[in-house]
């Protein structure tokens, strides 16, 4: 049985396809074999691989321009503070942002969104005020506004996904209201793939006055974002997913929502005067960034940016919509296998299971024939809920897979079939 | 390099399909769950006590075929022994499947031991593990969901 899946394609100019073997040379880990077998890498969701440009930044940032920022008046220190700010530029224009200001560096999306939940909700949300996100978020965009909740006496409302793995946007509607203060969803879902309609969903709260944060962590290396289009409030990205280094990542927020918000950490850097009794703080955006920052990683993330602008985002989605459709036909045609998230605006993840072999011994054999999927509730526990699954397998593509990788895959998941059946 | 053939051999391929004690117990005297958060891998173990002995025991949830073949075995291992035994067993079981277990002690262990190939694959030693330390719970009576974190 064949099934169709296709994937709708958003409106884009035509582009070239992308040379994915000269690519895939940029890459050095994909060279690696794994149990005797070259390895297939499909884990692109949980963190990319790093091109050499990334790699060689990185070293070269830290064999020749190693320096602490924003204080040093010697060379050095006047080379990396160019450097580290120069990137907080490129992110702007990266993702069509107003200013550099609106760039904040924190450690990933994780950490933006805490930021977003304790600086703006602690000082701006009251008891009963209420946040509305979607049955669809990872954990990165719920448990911390469960602590707002605890702190603060926010209620914390889910609007409903449909069983494609959509958002019922009707619902979400229905649930904004006159508490509601803030709305936080997912662009991209790590466990379902589905794109969520975010301008739509913009609109819908803005029309009501209320802020939108964007969890953009799978978008950013996928989608393209183009902030100015998107019209969100804050949107939160890492540079692991987006082929730069871990540790690093991107906080955006409208500039009037930022200055009127406190800081999230103190420390050095973000301070404008300090005395015992009392201490001002610093401009945005150094006002959210204490203490010594990761320079190294926003070097990479720079490097990172650069890499993927000049491959291009539109062959990049061009390239990942192709194997996205390509891999779902084939391993739906697979008998036992059931495709979690076939919504009709996806991208570069494919979930599933397979009757009868739980998803983590689906990963162990896959292991061993080379490819590496990712098996579990993928940190998004309440979106297994919704659709009765301990766990999923899923394959999430990047922009150096290939389709033989996908046929790869396939055969895996056959060899699955044999060891269990 | 770490054996696929030696993590599933047949006899765990086989609890996995057909799992033995896979039952809740409605007049059980103990019972106690097992998670492992970072799988989502969730396991409920109850047991009937005839004195300081274990006299039946059964298991049900979800897991991958390590830690379902575990519970089945398992299951079929303390049923009949003492608390003391089934402690031992337990620790016996936990340094095979970490690889501390010299060869010699694995006899001991009767079908336990096909689990000896879990040694090979540090990440597994936690599903091989989520029954046993449910069981433990459950004997010491805490009544808590115990974790494997």
């Amino acid at each position: 049985m064949t099934v169709a899946f296709p994937v709708r394609t958003s409106d884009r100019p035509a582009t070239p396809p992308l040379d994915v073997a000269r690519l895939r040379a940029d890459f050095p880990i994909l060279a690696t074999q794994v149990h005797g077998k070259p390895l297939v890498y499909l884990d692109n969701a949980a963190t990319t691989q790093k091109p050499r440009a990334v790699i060689g930044a990185i070293s070269h940032y830290y064999s020749a321009e190693n320096a602490n920022i924003h204080r040093g008046v010697h060379w050095l220190s006047e080379r990396a503070t160019l450097a580290y700010d120069g990137v907080r530029a490129k992110v702007a224009r990266f993702l069509n942002a107003g200013s550099p200001h609106e760039i904040i560096f924190t450690r990933g999306t994780t950490e933006s969104i805490n930021l977003v939940a304790q600086s703006y909700g602690r000082t701006f949300l009251k008891p009963g005020d209420e946040i509305l996100i979607t049955a669809m978020e990872h954990h990165a965009n719920i448990v911390p506004w469960q602590l707002l909740a605890e702190q603060v006496g926010v209620v914390l409302r889910p609007a409903p996904i449909s069983d494609t793995g959509e958002l019922e946007l009707d619902a979400f509607e229905a649930l904004l209201n006159e508490r509601t203060r803030l709305v936080s969803v997912v662009h991209l879902s790590n466990a379902l793939g589905t794109i969520n309609p975010v301008k739509q969903i913009v609109a819908l709260a803005h029309a009501r006055g209320i802020p939108v944060l964007v969890d953009g962590a799978q978008s950013a290396s996928h989608l393209g974002v183009d902030l100015a289009e998107l019209g969100c409030d804050f949107f939160a990205f890492s540079g692991h997913k987006l082929l730069g280094p871990t540790g690093i990542g991107v906080l955006y927020g409208r500039e009037a929502l930022l200055e009127r918000m406190p800081p999230y950490q103190g420390g050095g850097d973000m301070i404008s005067s300090v005395t015992f009794e009392r201490s001002t703080w610093a401009p945005v955006p150094a006002k959210f960034e204490a203490g010594t920052p990761h320079i190294a990683g926003v070097i990479g993330l720079g490097a990172a940016i650069d890499y993927l602008e000049t491959v291009g985002f539109g062959a990049i989605a061009a390239h990942e919509r192709d194997l996205l459709t390509y891999a779902s036909e084939a391993v739906a045609s697979i008998p036992g296998i059931r495709i979690v998230g076939t919504a009709r605006e996806r991208a570069s993840i494919l979930g599933f299971t397979l009757d009868g072999v739980h998803p983590h011994d689906i990963g162990a054999v896959l292991d061993h024939e080379g490819v590496a999927i990712r098996a579990g509730h993928h940190c998004a526990q309440p979106v297994m809920r919704r659709f009765g699954v301990p766990a999923t397998a899923r394959a999430s593509f990047a922009l150096y897979n290939t389709r033989a990788e996908v046929d790869v895959l396939v055969r895996g998941l056959h060899q699955v079939k044999r060891v269990f059946g | 390099m770490p054996s696929l053939s030696g993590l599933y051999q047949d006899v765990i391929l086989e609890h996995n399909r057909a799992p033995r004690n896979f039952r809740s117990m409605e007049d059980a005297d103990r019972h106690a769950e097992g998670r492992n958060p970072l799988c989502g891998d969730q396991i409920t173990v109850w047991l009937k006590l005839d004195g300081d002995i274990v006299s039946d025991v059964s298991f049900q949830g979800a897991g991958c075929a390590i830690s379902k073949a575990s519970a089945s075995l398992m299951t079929q291992a303390v049923k009949g022994k003492t608390r003391a035994e089934v402690e031992r067993l337990f620790q016996r079981f936990r340094q095979l499947v970490t690889g501390a277990l010299p060869a010699e002690a694995t006899e001991n262990l009767g079908k336990l031991a096909v689990f000896s190939g879990v040694a090979e694959f540090p990440i597994r030693v936690k599903c091989a593990s989520l029954s046993w330390h449910a069981l433990k719970a459950a004997l010491e009576g805490s009544g808590e969901a115990t974790s494997t974190e």
